[in-house]
């Protein structure tokens, strides 16, 4: 009981930052049909961009509001700074191009994003609990949790259902929607697929910090720690459906209960859990749980 | 993964048969290798695109689990390897090179007839319209299956050899994802089209690597991949079509 | 008993999550017949053509060809058993020359096996493609690559790669649409004279009726999914069914 519950409550957590980074990365393949490697280096740089704020506000407890008020910027910062760089310059000018080539290229922003990180923020590891310190602890179903991991589940279910509110209740939402279902369509009625390529990059990029910024205080943030997220998230992207939010959003939490019953149960085997039920999923639904349809061809 | 699994294949040959002859090791990698990527092949066939590449990775990260937990092939310190062997005559350092530059002539010979025939050219006709390819009445799934069984066996003798050379195996650097990534790499860096631009591109990543990880312990990686980008952006078609272009103005200034 | 028809539809139907494409298609076509296939745009023409090629499998009904049932077969099957067709958007490989193209279609159609791993630089296959691009009157273009020809020029291409292995059912889908109207009546001239000699039966789409009534021995006319109209054209084009909702008006 005490070990169901554990691996319950780690895998909802895990489950539910996995869940804000996955929803960034399929909504930016949903629209631009391109796999964002570089995804890792949105959440990589919130969680850093977070994590000296909160250090430089210090442990104190009048700051509470202003940590909150910090992770959430960050988001918003590295989400437009390096989404508005990366979408203008760089893949802005490879739309149309062979999309193994288009990977390859945010593969290499990866790399170079990375190792800024090192020179901008150094090698020394990083760790701004205070937040996480501040809430505390409470013990549900006979295990004791942070307060703090607790209200990312909550932040989860809130980024859900805005996504689920504007996806299908506002107009921007449809527009966005005719846009991933047939990008020369929308072309053909007008819709400006630049800026809304521009916009979902952005998006998508602060999801990913966000998903980094909220998480970092419960954590230590040290240099390579973004790649087993990248990694994962293709897994739940993959698992769920490109390009599907109801995908991302079961992906996770199938993706977050594994590796919470692997970490607890058979650590070594953290990976090849998560990758073996993926290929299963695969090969039972090539094109993953959700798939979002496709038009015809001929 | 075929490198890696041809790389295992030579250390379990060791290990159980005493195998160290060096026509023995490749043929077993190859052999090895063919049959797995024979055996996924028909899942991975049905895959495109990205979930061709999610398939694989998620295929060759179950192996790197596999063989990362596997007592009896060393878990994560990998197997050590025998010098190779021709006849029970032990090949020296030289004498492995030549071996390893026969085989290479061998694989190039092979792919370039392979690029040259009708099924290598159906390739390319595949990513181009494959629903054309199915009304001229060839299955494109079996031509892909064969084209993915080819470069399985290519990838397993290289693995072979590999580790052959390196008298080494483990995991971490056979089979993990971060291998293949450097092979795609060096394979965009020289660009398709030509069976001796995969060689350039490889010598050059070796010597940029070495270089700037000694210029640039700190950012090295960035600069990796800022080549990466620099060749998307400039010389899509690799370094081989940059040759091509220069021998093309040479030419013009001739004349 | 009946009499022998190359190829024959029985209450053919087939819907798309209730919208119904086809419907009680009933179609016998003798051999060596030129068929023009009419109806306004989303009459479900290439719909019929796709079930008869295997793109779609049909909900329901029966198609035969040469008293054998291929109902649901695949593409590459069809074509093996020589029912083969172009399509209304070309679909050619246009990345490459249109020499390639056709080397490429005419190796699949002429080698297997093993001979597959022979080069595809084969002297006598280049020799037949020549005649075929001549015939076609696209020798001039075979070095060109695809994507920089004309309209008109593609949907030659598209026709020459599927006749390579001399089908006996060739389905046309809108030969001559996109093709500007200089073009339309040569490329329609070129392919029926090349057809006709080799005995070929033809099936094809088309929306010009001075084309349909100049080349076909039959029309068969669609109309939201049924076939409205079955009759040679001096009689089909007169037809009330057929001007109200294929000529209009
Ligand atoms: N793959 C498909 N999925 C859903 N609907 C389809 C599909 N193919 C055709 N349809 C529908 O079937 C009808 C007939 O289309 P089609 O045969 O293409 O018309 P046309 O006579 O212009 O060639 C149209 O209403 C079209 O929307
Ligand atoms: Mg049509």
């Amino acid at each position: 009981m005490q070990f169901i519950s554990t691996v319950f409550l780690d895998g909802l957590v895990y489950a539910s930052y996995l869940f804000i980074v996955s929803l960034g990365l399929t909504i930016t393949f949903g629209v631009m049909k391109i796999l964002n490697v570089a995804h890792g280096s949105f959440y990589a740089w919130g969680a850093y961009l977070a994590s000296i704020s909160i250090i430089y506000l210090g442990d104190n407890e009048y700051n509470s509001f202003l940590y909150y008020f910090a992770i959430f910027l960050s988001a918003i910062i590295v989400g437009i700074f390096f989404g508005f760089i990366i979408e203008k310059f760089i893949l802005r000018k490879m739309y149309g191009e062979d999309i193994h080539l288009i990977v390859l290229a945010t593969f290499g922003i990866f790399w170079i994003l990375e190792d800024l990180i090192l020179i901008v923020f150094g090698v020394d590891p990083l760790m701004p609990y205070y937040p996480a310190m501040e809430l505390g602890g409470i013990e549900v179903v006979g295990v004791y949790q942070g307060v703090y991991s607790l209200t990312l589940a909550a932040l989860a279910a809130i980024v859900a259902f805005i996504c689920w509110y504007f996806l299908n209740k506002t107009k921007w939402g449809k527009l966005l929607q005719s846009v991933i279902f047939d990008r020369e369509v929308s072309v053909s009625m007008g819709i400006n697929v630049k800026n809304v390529y521009l916009v979902t990059f952005i998006i998508g990029g602060m999801l990913g910090a966000l998903g980094g910024a909220y998480v970092a205080p419960t954590i230590s943030v040290s240099p390579g720690f973004a790649i087993d997220v990248v990694v994962m998230s293709f897994a739940v992207v993959v698992i769920g459906g490109m390009g599907s939010v109801p995908g991302a959003l079961i992906g996770s939490l199938i993706v977050g209960m594994l590796r919470a019953f692997a970490v607890h149960q058979a650590p070594v085997l953290e990976l090849f859990i998560i990758y073996a039920v993926m290929a299963i999923v695969l090969i039972i639904k090539p094109q993953g749980l959700f798939a979002p349809p496709k038009p015809r061809k001929i | 993964m075929y490198y890696g699994f041809g790389a295992y294949a030579v250390a379990m040959c060791q290990k159980y048969f005493g195998m160290t002859d060096i026509f023995l090791r490749f043929f077993i990698a190859v052999a090895a290798a063919g049959l797995l990527g024979f055996a996924l092949g028909f899942i991975l066939r049905r895959y495109r695109e990205i979930f061709f590449a999610m398939l694989s990775l998620a295929f060759s990260m179950v192996l790197y689990g596999l063989l990362a937990k596997a007592e009896f092939l060393g878990s994560t310190d990998g197997m050590s390897i025998s010098p190779s062997t021709i006849l029970g005559y032990e090949l020296g350092r030289f004498g492995l090179l030549y071996f390893i530059c026969f085989f290479v002539i061998c694989a190039i010979v092979f792919a370039q007839a392979y690029l040259r025939s009708s099924l290598g050219h159906l390739t390319t006709a595949i990513s181009d319209n494959e629903i054309r390819v199915e009304y001229l009445g060839y299955s494109v799934e079996k031509a892909i299956h064969i084209k993915y069984v080819i470069s399985a066996c290519l990838a397993g003798g290289a693995g072979g050899l590999m580790a052959a050379s390196l008298g080494q195996v483990d995991p971490d650097s056979m089979v993990l994802w971060s291998v293949s990534g450097e092979l795609v790499f060096v394979t965009i860096m020289s660009g398709l089209g030509n069976i001796l631009a995969p060689f350039m591109g490889a010598v050059l990543f070796e010597f940029i690597r070495t270089y700037a990880f000694e210029l640039a312990p700190q950012a090295w990686q960035m600069i990796i991949g800022g080549t990466l980008l620099a060749i998307i952006f400039f010389s899509p078609g690799g370094l081989w079509s940059f040759f091509q272009k220069l021998n093309f103005l040479r030419k013009k200034n001739n004349d | 008993m009946t009499e022998k028809f190359i190829l024959k539809t029985t209450e053919l139907q087939k819907s798309f999550s209730g919208i119904i494409a086809a419907e009680d298609i009933n179609i016998s076509v003798k051999e060596g017949e030129i068929i023009g296939i009419i109806g306004a745009n989303g009459a479900g023409k290439t719909v019929f053509v796709n079930m008869i090629t295997g793109y779609l499998k049909p909900s329901s009904g029966k198609i035969e060809f040469m008293g054998r049932d291929i109902t649901g077969i695949k593409p590459r099957e069809a074509t093996h058993i020589g029912v083969c067709r172009s399509f209304q958007v070309s679909q050619v490989f246009m990345t490459m020359t249109v020499k390639e193209n056709l080397m490429i279609a005419m190796s699949l159609a002429k080698k297997s096996g093993l001979e597959l791993l022979l080069p595809l630089d084969d002297e006598k296959l280049s020799k037949e493609c020549d005649k075929i691009l001549d015939l076609y009157k696209i020798k001039n273009q075979s070095n060109l690559i695809v994507s920089t020809l004309s309209q008109g020029m593609r949907k030659l291409l598209d026709i020459s790669m599927a006749v390579v292995g001399n089908p006996n059912v060739l389905l046309l889908d809108e030969p001559t649409s996109g093709v500007s109207v200089e073009e339309k009546f040569g490329i329609m001239d070129i392919v029926i004279s090349a057809l006709k000699k080799s005995g070929t039966t033809v099936l094809f789409v088309e929306h010009d009726m001075e084309i349909v009534e100049r080349y076909v021995d039959r029309v068969i006319a669609f109309y939201q999914g049924q076939v409205i109209c079955d009759a040679p054209p001096s009689k089909a084009l007169k037809d009330k069914k057929v001007i109200k909702y294929v000529l209009g008006s």
